[in-house]
């Protein structure tokens, strides 16, 4: 067949123009919308708030917590995968997969049997002696941060094990015939070659720490609010739509600003650094 | 030969900190699923970690249809909602890849990124901006409404799975099929989809799975009535830490596990040389 692709690419096209560009478009002009006009008033009544800004302070720094987590955590799993020989590769991709379409709320619900009171961080914190009386890191921003970690840990390890699997194993051999040493090799080797899967896993672990609704109500508890939360509440309960289309750009903004600069630095070290 | 001597004991701290550090972080990646399927076995009224026996008791009350009705309602809702947004993602997504690989690479470059804008974007503002231009058109939320915000929302991985296949396919295959007077239709059944399967079986099972758990979509899309099932237990978690929440967990974890065995092939990623 010679004809042209797009007639069937149209259908999904449209699709998306209608119903994904044309509710974004909406949503933004809602946000501006006022009695006699485009108002900045909503956003004025958004950032005017010491409430609201300090939700979206907790939420730029649960994001950023857990980029820092799960990348102290996918480094080491995937200097694992990279030293490991086919059966360990081949396993670390399963356990990574795993929890990763094992479904938000069930890893939540582990989460709450793991931070609560009779959970097994308490015992053992009982059981060590370090504290006294059974403790619940549930409603905590830690709890909350070690949870989104586990959470959002595929996230990073999988592209870091895309970039592996496609090196080739000879070039830390040449660093170690060269004399150097393992650390070395991981500074100046590995960790170069895993940035720009590390960009793209801060992405994909921001954008869904930010929006994890579930996660951080329940581990979050009433006391630690997040923006999506924030938004339920003015749809659900409070009916102020326009209010939680404003709330909604700026948490759009925020994570889309954070994704241009983190896509920016990647393209910028594909130019300028390794060929 | 390098005639510097290696010092054993940085060798030694890197070894300890790859296997054992790297073994730790395995376990804390994969220690919460364990946890929760074995509290959906536990004998004991509470979430009480390490459960305190061995029982069926909370799988016994999950399956009771009258203790359950409303859990297996939400079940049945939304085990709809994923195949329909299969469905959904199926005839826009699938036509889309084949599409894609017959155009002109600057527009396909062009397009692609409209395609996929889905899945960077924060489902929970998808939702919102949806619920409002349903409601300017005078659509009440539905399960109707949520199969197609599920399918705008995921179609894109249906996309992105069959298009990594199809980007590796040989386009002269097809051509070779139709130079030998096969029809377009022909080609298609018996060449391009065959070929694009492994793919499609991938987007399938991605876009049931992440419609299956989909709350920030649902959430302003589905109506009272058609309550889904990660809403449900939401609801059961914060209203009473029912422990039924554990044997939902436990078929859910086991579903995705035999779901996994049975797609690995599938889902590996290629192998290269």
């Amino acid at each position: 067949m010679k004809a042209s692709g797009f007639p069937y690419v149209l259908p999904m096209l449209l699709l998306s123009v209608a119903f994904f560009a044309t509710p974004l478009a909406v949503l933004v002009g809602f946000s501006f919308a006022g009695p006699g006009g485009a108002t900045l008033e909503h956003y004025a009544r958004f950032f005017g708030d010491a409430f609201n800004f300090r939700v979206l302070v907790n939420t730029a720094r649960l994001g950023l917590e857990t980029v820092i987590g799960t990348t102290l955590l996918g480094v080491p799993i995937a200097l694992l995968y990279w030293h490991g020989g086919r059966n360990l590769r081949q396993i670390l991709i399963f356990l990574t997969l795993i929890p990763m379409l094992t479904s938000n709320v069930v890893r939540t619900f582990a989460w709450i049997v793991i931070l609560g009171r009779q959970g097994p961080i308490s015992e053992a914190l009982v059981g060590l002696g370090l504290t006294g009386m059974p403790t619940s890191l549930l409603f905590t921003e830690l709890g909350l941060v070690m949870a989104m970690c586990q959470i959002d840990l595929p996230l990073i390890i999988l592209p870091l094990i895309a970039i592996l699997s496609r090196t080739p194993v000879q070039l830390t051999e040449a660093a170690q015939v060269s004399g150097a040493g393992p650390w070395r090799i991981f500074v100046t080797v590995l960790l170069p070659l895993m940035l720009p899967g590390l960009l793209a896993g801060w992405i994909l672990v921001f954008a869904s720490t930010s929006s994890s609704f579930v996660t951080q109500a329940v581990i979050g508890g009433a006391r630690n609010v997040y923006v999506p939360q924030l938004i339920y509440r003015e749809v659900g309960t409070l009916f102020d739509w326009p209010l939680a289309s404003a709330i909604a750009v700026v948490l759009l903004l925020s994570t889309g600003c954070l994704l241009v600069a983190l896509t920016m630095m990647s393209r910028h070290r594909r130019l300028f650094g390794h060929a | 030969m390098p005639d510097r001597r290696e010092n054993p004991i940085p060798v030694m701290l890197y070894k300890a900190f790859v296997y054992g550090f790297g073994g730790l972080c395995v376990i804390y990646l994969v220690a919460p699923i364990v946890i929760a399927l074995t509290m959906s076995f536990t004998s004991g009224q509470t979430l009480k970690y390490p459960p305190q026996g061995f029982s069926l008791r909370w799988y016994a009350a999950l399956l009771d249809p009258v203790r359950s009705a409303t859990e297996h309602i939400a079940a049945w809702n939304s085990l709809k909602i994923a195949g329909l947004a299969v469905l959904g993602s199926l005839i826009f997504a699938v036509p889309a890849t084949i599409g894609m690989t017959r155009m002109k690479l600057s527009a396909a470059g062009t397009i692609e990124p409209l395609l996929l804008a889905p899945l960077v974007l924060p489902s929970l503002v998808y939702g919102l901006a949806a619920l409002i231009v349903a409601n300017f058109i005078g659509f009440k939320p539905s399960l109707w409404l949520t199969v197609a915000g599920h399918v705008v929302v995921f179609g894109p991985l249906m996309y992105r799975a069959a298009s990594v296949v199809a980007q590796g396919l040989n386009p002269s295959l097809a051509e070779a099929s139709t130079t030998m007077g096969a029809s377009w239709f022909m080609t298609l059944r018996r060449v391009t989809l065959p070929l694009l399967m492994p793919g499609i079986l991938a987007g399938a099972f991605l876009v049931f799975i992440q419609s299956l758990d989909n709350v920030s979509v649902s959430l302003f899309l589905a109506d009272a009535r058609t309550t889904v099932l990660p809403l449900r237990m939401f609801a059961l978690i914060e209203e009473s830490l029912d422990v039924r929440v554990a044997a939902i967990s436990g078929i859910l974890i086991a579903v995705t596990l035999v779901g996994l065995l049975v797609a690995r092939r599938v889902l590996a990623p290629p192998r290269q040389a």
